[in-house]
């Protein structure tokens, strides 16, 4: 049977948008090893990665496809000794360039030389304040000093700068200190992002999972510091979705506005994506991302709200949430098309809700940190 | 006129709430040493506004609109803001007034309000910042 035109994964005709920003992942290696990692749990190695000169190529097909914006990350995106090679694509398409790092592995010659190349703009991550609490959960001895003096240079440069901290019950009463130092650094924004708990995030979750309090805490803290620090700083939160009544509207739609490329040049359209059994993800190196991001099964699978089961069809948040996460879906209800469970009108919400509070009162701070799948095999 | 954000690089409304302590910078944390650069003077007719670093104007050519382009962020403009932010080249905001209500026949104390609330909405998104002469 052939049918013309995209269709979702139930056979509905479905519209295409226009991405707007497009990850980067240029490598999976990292000298941290957060056990939140946002990476999957399969990490690509070195020797998979794309070469700058692919990456170009990728970027003009993003530009051309109405890609505005890069987030050149990783992994540790500084963990490529070409980086200045893959921004100077990115700008070369015309793409506004952000530089999400841990800042591990840069120097100021090197943020020198990606200033030259074309950074707009640098995202710098924050597990924790203090040499102490930082240097534990990145699983690195010497990173705090080496961020904090990393982020001397960025300010030396004038780089805009965000600080991305990511949050969780070990360090979310540390919230107004996280603030505090963004501001102190000169950030214009900080991003308060609650741990997501997929992947290297779920095997942690009964160490990591925020109580209820600590969440309210959090939201009382933004609000206060928003007021405060108004026309000064941007203060964006993701809070904890376990806790709320709705979901979050997951990549603003399944491949509606972001995807994904991964270090070897999967395309995605969210990181976790690869988590769900039954989809297939091209590859850029075979498939142009025009082709990708219009007709391939895996990008039109959720795409509109025909494919939506109840409570999600009949909901009038449908279009605004989009059912939530597809990730979490799958994880949690063991199909990606149920109505994502964080979501209070969903039947599964009430285990959602009890397990998150088991994990959050699990008597337990042990981390499992990220790492290589044969990292610590010998070496011949 | 407007800055429409485009989806998905801006995160959804959140609502306000209760008063609790205020972070601050004057205690500084741990042994960081950073001290936080002063805040910006407030947008006044003798105050000059500006795109800081890493915040520029551009052609979205593929869906044919102007954008402006600042981290993390594209903003979709219609005329009215393009003008105002194409404007904004290193006068005070009342010359900018006066230059816009001339051009577009306007009164200038609709022209000034209109600005004023607009280059506001972009001074508390981080994208304008605001300079004493």
């Amino acid at each position: 049977m052939t049918i013309a035109g995209p269709r979702d994964f139930q056979g509905n005709p479905v519209t295409p948008g226009l991405p707007v920003a497009m990850l980067a992942e240029v490598t999976h290696r990292c000298p941290l090893s957060c056990p939140y990692c946002s990476n999957p749990v399969e990490l690509t190695r070195a020797d998979a990665e794309m070469p700058a000169a692919l990456w170009a190529g990728v970027f003009a097909q993003a530009a051309a496809l109405g890609v505005l914006q890069t987030h050149v990350s990783g992994g540790e995106p500084a963990s490529r000794r070409d980086l200045a090679d893959i921004v100077r694509g990115a700008r070369d398409a015309g793409l506004y360039v952000n530089l999400i790092t841990s800042g591990l592995g840069l120097t100021l010659a090197r943020l020198r030389d990606l200033e030259a190349a074309g950074v707009d703009h640098v995202q710098l991550s924050l597990q924790g304040v203090g040499r102490t609490a930082a240097d534990r959960i990145g699983g690195m001895q010497g990173s705090w000093d080496r961020k904090m003096q990393v982020a001397r240079w960025i300010a030396e440069i004038g780089f805009p700068l965000t600080i991305n901290a990511v949050v969780h019950r070990q360090n979310l009463d540390t919230l107004p200190q996280m603030i505090d130092l963004a501001l102190a650094m000169g950030a214009r924004r900080i991003e308060v992002a609650t741990v997501q708990f997929h992947g290297w995030a779920d095997l942690n979750r009964r160490a990591l999972m925020p109580t209820r309090e600590q969440a309210a805490q959090a939201r009382r803290v933004v609000d206060a510091a928003r007021a405060a620090l108004r026309g000064r700083m941007v203060i964006d939160y993701v809070p904890a979705d376990h806790h709320a009544r709705f979901p979050k509207a997951c990549m603003g739609g399944w491949g509606s506005t972001g995807l994904n490329v991964t270090p070897d040049g999967t395309v995605l359209p969210c990181h976790a994506a690869q988590t769900i059994p039954g989809l297939t993800f091209a590859n850029v190196r075979d498939t142009p991302l025009a082709a990708i991001w219009h007709e391939s099964p895996a990008f039109n699978a959720f795409r509109g709200t025909a494919w939506m089961p109840e409570p999600c069809q009949s909901c009038e948040r449908k279009t605004l949430d989009f059912g939530g996460c597809r990730c979490q879906a799958m994880a949690m209800a063991g199909q990606a098309a149920a109505t994502d469970p964080v979501c209070s009108r969903s039947p599964l919400n009430p285990a959602v809700h009890a397990r998150a509070d088991a994990d959050a009162a699990a008597p337990t701070d042990e981390l499992i940190h990220r790492r290589m799948a044969r990292e610590e095999a010998p070496r011949p | 006129m407007t800055a429409q954000p485009l989806p998905a690089l801006v995160p959804g409304p959140d609502p306000a709430a209760a008063a609790v302590p205020v972070p601050t910078a004057a205690a500084p944390c741990d042994d960081a040493g950073f001290v936080a650069p002063p805040a910006d003077p407030a947008l006044d007719a003798g105050m000059i506004p500006f795109l800081p670093r890493g915040v520029r104007l551009a052609r979205d050519h593929v869906r044919d609109m102007a954008i402006l382009q600042a981290p993390e962020r594209a903003m979709q403009l219609d005329a009215v803001g393009e003008a105002i932010l194409t404007a904004l080249d290193g006068r005070p905001l009342g010359a900018i007034v006066a230059d816009l209500a001339a051009r577009y026949a306007a009164p200038a104390d609709q022209i000034d309000a209109d600005v004023r609330a607009f280059l506001q909405g972009l001074i508390d998104r981080r994208m304008v910042f605001v300079r004493a002469p």
